[in-house]
């Protein structure tokens, strides 16, 4: 189930936000927002991509730059408000 | 003692020619902003000075002095020199707030070129838009951002050279361009012998209608943003100073590069996104004594909570101020609790290219309210049915200014009729030079406020239909004609949704053709549409989906009926409204 949750943000972020052209690998820690994948503006389309498919609520407060700079990190939010 | 000293002294004995005494400038000196901030404070012995802390993610830090940003703008200036640039010609700088960003803002306005800067985070669409209207010949961008422009480049004829300011230049194509400013230090430029009138920065608003407007500024705007600065921001010599705002946006240049660098004093910048925490721990680390935000980023720091603030030493702060859309009395009152000093809020906008209503330092502040007009600035509210200046304080009306301030905008590239349309009290075939001096004239901000019995101005909104996020002015029109491009929009409204944090949010309003049903697939799907194609500042977040939209019997969406239900108000008149 953790597993099926992070193949699904990864393959979401790598359609979204990465170019076609890029041929940077993105894994499962590969920085997103400090590594400008995802600018900081952008956040809100990932938040609301994991509010539908997560089926989760995620507080502003907590959907910071640091809670989503990974997939990995993503995925430990949101288990945490699923929970 | 704060540099206005008192307000009102300073509005009896005011004229223009202070700023110049201000900046220490003397009859025969080059008016050129890129000079005045850098060549020009090593010539009154600050070369050795800092002039820029920056700071990017993950901590990596720089710091460069006022004689670095000397000779690194003397690189940038002659590097487009050698690429056949032409003084008037438009250089685009597209990249984030990296040290690139600011210092190529002072070569191209030395050598004579007009500074182009755009929000790094524009989709391709929201670029082509604006390069095309400016004609640009250059653009200044970086490896991450370039993939943007080579999507659109062969849309652009006037668009000559692309050249990348960091990255692997491995990894450009044939045709993109290389250059790194550490590599290009230059002693020696002979600066471009500009004049006030000069174009300088180009910086591009939206509207209600029709595609972002550039509006032209000129040099002599350096007057009102160096005075400005020193009586509304107050800084003085020894004062460590941040503005966040970026350069894709006004306040990023005319207070987060004139302003300060033209008064040599240092200033940080933080390119790292948002965190309460990492903006105290910068506030910190440098011992800002100076900040000037925006309302969203400090509802966002109330959200956080005073606990956080009480982590942090902000001893050095002695002065606060906001921009970019009205500062709620709770920010005031809260910021005045937790940090011991009260962020005065500032008014102005992209045309008026310096600030215009604004609480002053030593000024009694009323919390939620604007402000009052800077000293030189004749303001007024005038009757929204006649135009007429209303003289009853707790009307509310347009904000309009006489015109003939230095920083006013000269021009909307390429459109003399919208320019005229912004002045009450224009002649049918009045052209932007004598518009721009009439101080017979109304320019109207399209903002609506009253004033009070104290001469305290209090702001009530838009007059428009314009979307204002979190300080971005977003046009409407832009959205829904990006929308209809979506193959399952068969129409659209965009419209601002209130919001707490950002004052407002896109809502948009669609129908959809044949074939295609509501889903949280579809959803995603248009949200990132649009953000891609305009900017995430424009991407819905809300969509709504409807039969039909409301029109006028003419075929016109009622985009005003719409905005009223979201806001719970009075729809008004719906005479023109399309029966079912």
């Amino acid at each position: 189930m953790a597993d099926e949750m992070r193949d699904m943000v990864l393959e979401y972020v790598i359609d979204e936000y990465v170019d076609e052209d890029d041929d940077e690998e993105v894994s499962f820690d590969t920085p997103l927002i400090s590594s400008g994948i995802v600018d900081s503006f952008s956040m809100v389309s990932l938040k609301v991509f994991l509010e539908k498919k997560c089926h989760v609520s995620l507080p502003d407060k907590e959907a910071t730059p640091e809670a989503f700079n990974t997939v990995n990190k993503i995925c430990e939010l949101v288990r945490r408000f699923q929970d | 003692m704060s540099n206005i000293g008192s307000y009102e002294k300073r509005r009896e004995n005011f004229n223009w020619d202070i700023a110049k005494e201000v900046l220490g400038w003397k009859e025969g000196e080059i008016l050129n902003i890129g000079a005045m901030c850098s060549d020009r404070i090593c010539a009154q012995g600050k070369g050795d000075k800092k002039a820029l802390i920056w700071q990017g993610f993950g901590g990596k830090q720089k710091t460069y002095t006022f004689n670095d940003l000397r000779v690194l703008s003397n690189g940038f200036a002659k590097f487009l020199q050698d690429l056949g640039v032409e003084p008037g010609e438009k250089v685009c700088l597209f990249m984030d707030k990296i040290p690139e960003l600011y210092v190529s803002f002072l070569g191209v306005l030395k050598m004579g070129a007009v500074a182009q800067p755009l929000f790094s985070a524009f989709g391709d669409e929201s670029l082509e838009v604006r390069l095309l209207s400016a004609d640009t010949k250059v653009i200044f961008t970086t490896r991450k951002h370039v993939k943007k422009v080579r999507k659109i480049q062969d849309r652009l004829p006037a668009l000559e050279k692309i050249v990348v300011v960091e990255g692997n230049p491995a990894k450009l194509r044939d045709e993109e361009i290389y250059f790194s400013m550490e590599d290009f230090r230059v002693e020696d430029f002979t600066t471009f012998e500009s004049d006030a009138g000069t174009p300088s920065v180009l910086h591009y608003t939206s509207g209600t209608t029709g595609q972002p407007k550039g509006a032209q500024h000129g040099h002599g705007s350096v007057w009102g943003q160096a005075l400005t600065t020193s009586w509304v921001l107050d800084l003085k010599e020894d004062d460590i100073y941040w503005c966040t705002a970026d350069p894709g946006w006004v306040t990023g240049t005319s207070y987060g590069i004139i302003g300060p660098w033209s008064l040599g004093v240092t200033q940080c910048v933080l390119d790292s996104g948002f965190t309460s925490a990492a903006w105290y721990q910068f506030i910190q680390d440098n011992r800002v004594t100076v900040w000037y935000s925006a309302p969203t980023a400090i509802r966002s720091l109330m959200r956080d909570g005073e606990a956080l603030v009480r982590q942090y030493d902000l001893s050095s702060l002695r002065h606060l101020a906001s921009v970019g859309e009205p500062l709620n009395a709770e920010a005031v009152i809260w910021s005045e609790k937790v940090y011991g000093l009260a962020f005065l809020d500032t008014f102005w906008q992209t045309e008026t290219g310096s600030m215009m209503i604004t609480n002053f330092p030593g000024m009694k502040i009323k919390p939620g309210s604007m402000g009052k007009p800077f000293p030189g600035i004749v303001a007024g509210i005038l009757d929204l049915k006649t135009n007429e200046p209303v003289t009853e304080p707790g009307t509310v009306g347009l904000i309009a200014f006489r015109p003939g301030w230095p920083s006013m905008f000269r021009e909307y590239v390429k459109q003399p009729d919208i320019y005229r349309s912004k002045f009450v009290g224009a002649a049918d075939d009045a052209m932007p030079a004598e518009l721009r001096l009439d101080e017979s004239l109304w320019y109207v901000s399209g903002d609506r406020a009253s004033f009070d019995k104290d001469g305290y101005y209090w702001f009530v909104g838009r007059d428009d239909d314009v979307i204002n996020t979190g300080g971005h002015l977003v046009g409407p029109f832009e959205i829904e004609s990006a929308l209809v491009e979506h193959e399952a929009i068969a129409e659209a409204a965009a419209i601002g949704k209130p919001d707490e944090v950002n004052m407002e949010v896109v809502k948009v309003f669609v129908t959809l053709n044949p074939g295609f049903e509501p889903s949280d697939d579809l959803e995603l799907n248009i949200m990132n549409f649009i953000r891609k194609r305009l900017s995430p500042l424009a991407m819905p977040q809300e969509i709504e989906y409807s039969e039909k939209l409301p029109k006028t019997r003419s075929g016109k969406i009622l985009r005003r009926y719409l905005k009223a239900l979201e806001w719970g108000e009075e729809v008004g008149d719906l005479s023109t409204l399309e029966d079912d």
